[in-house]
């Protein structure tokens, strides 16, 4: 359980050890006294080992806790339980004060370009405020700047612009070099490029990519794109409401997915030769994602899993429904499900990227 | 387009001609050279800073060039229509109205600007705090809000009176600016409840910014629009209650003057001696609206999403 996927073999400690965390948001009534009415269970009881050097992809649909996990091990929504350690020290647990030091080596660069860049700061000024924030500033911070902007391929003579007068991919570029500013050694990446044109996508991805091997940067990588996701992680966890149902390498999630969900979301991928995807087996999920607020008992992906609708009987769907599948690593590689009666599968060709 | 970029023809001939948006924003400008260029592109509002400019000098040079001020003087013939003596014509007591004109221009700006300054550094503040903090902390600031709605300001005025003996023109401006935040901190708070959960604030705190610096450096900016129009308005209200005060006798005291004064004094004489009411109730309303247009034009430069090209 504490062995990272796909790094068994060496003795690397994760820069980021998250251990079950929990974050439920109060659903309130309406009305004078809003009541107490329920819980959003939003991420349940999460576990991550982030290794350093290495891209871990979080992948899951709208809505399962992706970014609420990010935000939780940056600290930017206080945790119900779990731990997030940072270099020893338990992240949630500290105050604000404490972590202000720690936040110099863990950064986020946002979903949305257009909505995380302060509209009325010039990029030189949103690029400094991490600069000053840490009083960095007085010692070359122009100079630096300058060089950042460089770094992610804008031209710093741009410096005195405006956001709005970027495009999306320059935008999400100053979002980078901002999180770059302070030499940071873990960067979340929520997702980063989803707000963004294809043609651009992969600019910013290869500039995320060569980031990461210039300053060895560790990135946490949220996305709903598997397609992306398996382009730029080394390791993967996929989410379903609030939990991880299968984690590991990327190769071993792609080639041999085990849990029913995974094989469904890589059943969707596009493929792009038109007979290979004419002829593959397709996983259509029924109905939609239920309610957060009252996830289904045991297994949370019961209700929509085909596995559980035609292939099981009946006195194994009743495990399903009572108990919760531990996230187990079945045959000892690394790569986790958490499933009952998870087999693996072999959903496309085994095309290295 | 040629035209509007006149600020920077200087510029314009040194390099060569530069055509496309994109040659012109590549050099780099600071921000106040941008605010300045924004600003002179909005013909209106440099005309009303022109004039507003000539009425502050009108108001606070004047005195120190003509040859009257705003007390009686028995030299001076009472009732005159305007003349080449007396170009605002002299009111029955031996006043030359020019003079009065020009103090209480004074009185009226200093009083609006105070107010002005009180009412956005208070009201701004308080409303982003509220906003920020949300909760018991808003709750209880708004409450507080609404308690100095409803206190009416006059019967500080008496109270106050009551302790100090007349009221000066920075005591009338203290109180108007003291009672007169609310508004603004309602408005700001509004916007500050919208723009604190805007992602560039998630991503400050991320940074490690500080609630004071994300209020500050973050969200009071981005209400700069809203601040600047309601500062224009208060300036233009607190003239109007500066009159009104001062018409009860709690305001500026005779033989100091006010704009609003003036005009309350000269109610009875709009038909008779009609250059005692137009001529001061001319200047209010000149001085309202250039304050206006040029808070409409600072709105405009502030905002960095405006574009650089006017049609």
């Amino acid at each position: 359980m504490t062995t990272a996927p796909g790094v068994t073999t060496t003795k690397v400690e994760p820069i980021i050890r998250a251990r079950k965390l929990v974050k439920h948001f109060p659903v309130r009534s309406k009305g004078f006294f809003r009541r107490h009415i329920g819980d959003v269970h939003a991420v349940c009881s999460v576990s991550l080992d982030l290794m350093p050097g290495r891209t871990m992809g979080l992948v899951g649909e709208s809505g399962c806790g992706k970014s609420t996990t990010a935000r939780l091990l940056l600290n930017l929504i206080r945790a119900d339980s779990g731990s997030v350690v940072y270099e020893g020290q338990d992240l949630t647990k500290m105050s604000r004060r404490e972590l202000q030091p720690v936040r110099r080596d863990l950064q986020i660069v946002f979903q949305d370009p257009f909505a995380s860049l302060d509209p009325r700061m010039t990029v030189t000024n949103l690029i400094a405020e991490p600069l000053q924030i840490h009083g960095l500033w007085d010692k070359g911070g122009r100079e630096r700047v300058r060089e950042l902007l460089q770094i992610v391929g804008l031209n710093p003579e741009h410096g005195n612009r405006y956001p709005h007068e970027f495009s999306g991919g320059q935008r999400q570029r100053i979002g980078v070099a901002r999180a770059l500013a302070l030499n940071p050694r873990f960067i979340v990446l929520d997702e980063p490029v989803s707000a963004l044109d294809v043609s651009i996508q992969a600019g910013v991805l290869n500039l995320l990519e060569n980031l990461q091997d210039e300053l060895d940067l560790s990135y946490l990588f949220v996305s709903h794109d598997l397609s992306v996701v398996r382009h730029i992680a080394h390791d993967i966890s996929v989410m379903y409401l609030g939990r991880i149902v299968e984690a590991g390498s990327s190769s071993q999630v792609f080639n041999a997915p085990s849990h029913p969900y995974t094989q469904a979301l890589i059943s969707a991928i596009p493929l792009p030769d038109p007979r290979k995807e004419r002829s593959r087996r397709r996983i259509v999920l029924e109905g939609d994602v239920p309610s957060p607020v009252n996830p289904p008992s045991g297994c949370r992906f019961r209700t929509r899993c085909p596995k559980f609708a035609n292939e099981l009987t009946d006195q194994e769907r009743q495990r399903c429904i009572e108990e919760i599948p531990r996230l187990i690593d079945r045959n000892g590689i690394g790569h986790r499900t958490a499933c009952h009666y998870a087999e693996a599968v072999t959903m496309i060709e085994t095309q290295t990227t | 387009m040629t035209e509007l970029q006149r600020p920077d023809v200087g510029l314009e001939t040194a390099q060569a001609p530069l055509r496309d948006a994109e040659a012109l924003t590549t050099e780099e400008r600071t921000q106040f050279q941008m605010i300045i260029t924004r600003f002179l592109r909005h013909k209106v509002a440099v005309a009303s800073l022109v004039a507003f400019i000539l009425i502050v000098l009108f108001a606070f040079v004047g005195p120190l060039v003509w040859k009257y001020d705003h007390n009686i003087y028995r030299d001076i013939p009472s009732d005159q229509p305007p003349s080449w003596d007396h170009p605002f014509g002299t009111t029955r007591a031996g006043q030359d109205v020019m003079g009065q004109v020009m103090r209480g221009t004074q009185q009226t700006l200093k009083v609006g600007f105070v107010v002005a300054l009180l009412t956005t550094g208070i009201g701004a503040t308080w409303g982003a705090i509220a906003g920020f903090y949300r909760g018991r902390v808003d709750a209880v600031m708004m409450r507080i809000v609404d308690v100095i709605i409803v206190i009416p300001i006059l019967v500080v005025v008496l109270v106050l009176a009551g302790f100090t003996r007349g009221t000066t023109w920075f005591s009338v401006a203290l109180i108007i600016g003291l009672f007169g935040w609310t508004s603004t901190a309602r408005v700001v708070r509004g916007m500050v409840l919208s723009l604190r959960e805007q992602e560039f604030v998630e991503a400050s705190r991320a940074m490690g910014a500080g609630d004071g610096r994300i209020i500050f450096r973050h969200l009071l900016p981005n209400t700069a629009g809203v601040i600047i129009v309601d500062a224009t308005l208060v300036i233009a209200s607190a003239i109007l209650v500066e009159a009104a005060l001062s018409f009860l006798g709690f305001g500026i005291q005779i033989p100091d003057t006010s704009l609003g004064l003036l005009i309350q004094n000269a109610q009875t004489a709009v038909f008779t001696r009609p250059w005692l009411f137009y001529i001061p109730g001319f200047f209010v309303i000149f001085i309202v609206l250039t304050i206006n247009f040029i808070g409409d034009g600072l709105r405009d430069a502030l905002d960095p999403r405006q574009q650089m090209v006017r049609r």
